[in-house]
């Protein structure tokens, strides 16, 4: 067992109010991401369930006992920190038996788990290696190793791929999903990396300033973001917005700024009768725009410039002048583009959002 | 093209003087850099170092060149029962402070670590002891263990401990204790700092780690804080036994070796027979007689040091 519930949860340093009534439920086997640029409140979330820094006020229960008094080693809880936390002067051995040493493990028990725990890793020969011999891969498994081995009812991790060069991290995480799938052991995941949030996560909590922007599963955040903040931080390309005023013309609702005019298709247009003549913040992502010539003509259209043409191989990600903004479309490899060019795009219309001018929050 | 431009004009340059030239080879650039240091080390070390060698195997006194005699100096003063005191107390005195200087250091150093309010300013102010000249701090002690004067017997007393007066610098016993005592007020600074030094190269990830392995805070201490620490302390420990071996100031201040040649060091000794005496080249037999120890001392700890920074 191992489910998570985070009730009411506040952190205040001094007159800083890093962690802003935080309400969770983490569910048992469930591997839960919190994601956020720095300084959002996730790392001090997760130390505050860690037992490493004392919660201002409001209870954290595992398994339905609240722990907010009990020490870390009482919360039977094991933890992979961002720079891998390895004891320097103990080999490989005896950094992962650390745990069951000074829980009184008896030996052939603790030989055991190392060596299973190794097994799954693959570090059965760096055993008898120190630390400062390993390369930054071994290193990390060492550190999920030294977790493993203690078969704790939650995994914590602290941005634990952040230190591996960019193929690594890839292959990591790839291991880290397997290794949950075959432990099913509750895992909390920090991370300020979106990618790894939407592919590790089977829910995902997007936090800013402290406090919670939405929870859900990956594809939830990323079709129906709650927000202008989590819209533009999920997703890669990041979701392109235009601020545009709402007027009703014919008994159509249309959208427009300097740049653009495109009529609101009717699945838009029902969520924003109530908005005629404000202002909204409109939403696309880059994939959701086709430059025309291939699309429907009932679909929203508007004109742009090409500035930059990035080719990556597998897409063209196009940089347009959009009237005075910038907007980044995702195209097909093979679309004859350059810079320069005039185009017509077009939005696809059932993937249009809107975002209130003011609070940000979607409409 | 670009490399045979490149190598057409580095020909065509005029080649670098000399002097240039010979500081380019490294052997002589390395000469070059290490020559003021072999200067000054030869003057003020090595060649005091061979002649105290010299002086003692000689009869040499003072205003008296005196003649070789081989090792008799060396004989005389191991037959001598204030030699034998003044080596039983250099060890006893170096062996009893270093113990409280590098508990005291070390707890105090554990504290500085913390987080707290106006933590620098108490950092600094530890320094204190360590700041002052030795020879007046020793008076500010010599005065507080004044038999009279004593600030120390006033407060016992007004505390009710003692009845009468305590001769700290009368008894043989209580003038090594005193002197022990001013020993480890001053040296305890030098610990402390340099062990906080070594405390903050430890990452605190690392006892986060160990809390959540479920260790206790002494075996956190014990099983990651003391061996991560473990060169420092020896570094720290092998200049402060070099310099408590070696003392000389605070003895000489607080008691002049007495009271009846009771709390002799190696140095203090040394001095009263080489310069107060005459002596010279007794002096220098004693003074000599502590660097057999000391060499051990060095031989071993670094030998100990090296070992665990190659770990």
């Amino acid at each position: 067992m191992g489910q998570v519930v985070l009730k009411g949860i506040n952190k205040f340093f001094d007159s800083v109010h890093a962690v802003k009534d935080v309400n969770l439920q983490i569910r048992d086997k469930e591997f839960m991401v919190f994601v956020g640029p720095s300084g959002c409140g996730k790392t001090t979330t997760l130390r505050m369930i860690a037992g490493l820094e004392a919660i201002s006020s409001g209870d954290i229960s595992i398994d339905g006992n609240v722990v907010n008094g009990l020490a870390p080693m009482d919360r039977d809880i094991a933890m992979v920190f961002q720079n891998y936390a390895l004891y320097p002067h103990m080999s490989v051995y005896d950094n992962m038996a650390f745990g069951l040493k000074m829980r009184k493990f008896e030996k052939p028990e603790i030989d055991k788990r190392v060596l299973e725990a190794a097994d799954i890793l693959g570090i059965g020969e760096l055993l008898k290696r120190r630390p400062r011999q390993l390369s930054g891969g071994q290193r990390q498994r060492v550190a999920l190793g030294r977790a493993i081995v203690r078969h704790p009812r939650v995994f914590l991790f602290d941005e634990p791929l952040s230190n591996l060069d960019a193929k690594l991290r890839v292959q990591m995480r790839v291991e880290l999903k397997k290794l949950h799938l075959r432990l099913g052991t509750t895992a909390i995941y920090v991370t300020h990396d979106q990618v790894e949030a939407m592919t590790l996560g089977d829910r995902v909590v997007v936090m800013k300033d402290g406090v919670v922007q939405q929870v859900g599963e990956p594809l939830e955040l990323y079709n129906r973001p709650a927000n202008k903040f989590v819209a533009g931080f999920i997703g890669s390309p990041a979701m392109n917005f235009a601020a545009v005023t709402v007027t009703e013309a014919n008994g159509s609702l249309i959208a427009e700024n300097s740049g653009l005019r495109i009529k609101l298709p009717d699945e838009a247009a029902q969520r924003l009768r109530g908005h005629i003549g404000r202002k909204v913040m409109l939403g696309v992502r880059p994939e959701d725009l086709t430059v025309t010539g291939s699309v429907d003509l009932g679909h929203p259209c508007f004109d742009a410039v090409i500035e930059v043409v990035e080719q990556l191989g597998s897409e063209i990600l196009l940089d347009m002048k959009v009237g005075e903004s910038i907007m980044v479309a995702s195209v097909e490899p093979t679309a004859s583009v350059r810079v320069g060019d005039k185009l017509r795009v077009a939005m696809r219309p059932t993937r249009l959002h809107v975002f209130d001018a003011q609070t940000e929050a979607a409409i | 093209m670009s490399i045979s431009a490149v190598s057409t004009t580095t020909l065509r340059e005029a080649p670098p003087p000399r002097r240039q030239r010979l500081l380019e080879d490294e052997r002589w650039l390395a000469f070059v850099l290490l020559a003021p240091t072999i200067v000054l080390l030869g003057m003020f070390i090595a060649y005091p170092f061979i002649r105290g060698i010299l002086l003692s195997v000689t009869s040499s006194r003072v205003g008296m060149p005196g003649d070789f005699v081989g090792l008799a100096n060396f004989y005389k003063i191991f037959n001598d029962g204030i030699f034998r005191t003044a080596v039983y107390n250099t060890f006893l005195y170096t062996g009893v402070t270093t113990v409280f200087k590098l508990g005291l250091g070390l707890w105090l150093a554990m504290l500085l670590n913390r987080n707290f309010r106006g933590k620098a300013f108490i950092r600094a102010f530890i320094l204190l002891p360590f700041i002052i000249p030795t020879v007046l701090s020793t008076f500010a002690w010599k005065w507080m263990f004044d038999p009279t004067f004593s600030v120390l017997n006033w407060l016992l007393y007004h505390l009710g401990l003692i009845t009468g007066r305590i001769n700290w610098l009368g008894d043989p016993d209580l003038a090594m204790i005193s002197i022990i005592i001013v020993n480890i007020w001053r040296g305890v600074p030098f610990f402390a700092i340099s062990l906080l030094a070594g405390l903050q190269t430890i990452s605190p990830e690392l006892n986060e780690a160990a809390a959540i392995d479920g260790a206790k805070p002494w075996q956190r201490f014990w099983h990651i804080t003391w061996p991560l620490l473990l060169p420092v302390t020896m570094v720290v420990m092998l200049f402060s036994v070099i310099q408590t071996f070696a003392d000389f100031q605070i003895v000489y201040v607080m008691t002049g070796g007495g009271p009846a040649n009771a709390t002799h060091l190696f140095a203090t000794y040394a001095y009263q027979i080489g310069i107060g005496t005459g002596l010279l080249s007794e002096g220098a037999a004693i003074s000599l007689a502590m660097f057999p120890v000391l060499l051990l001392v060095v031989i071993i700890q670094l030998l100990y040091i090296r070992r665990v920074e190659v770990r």
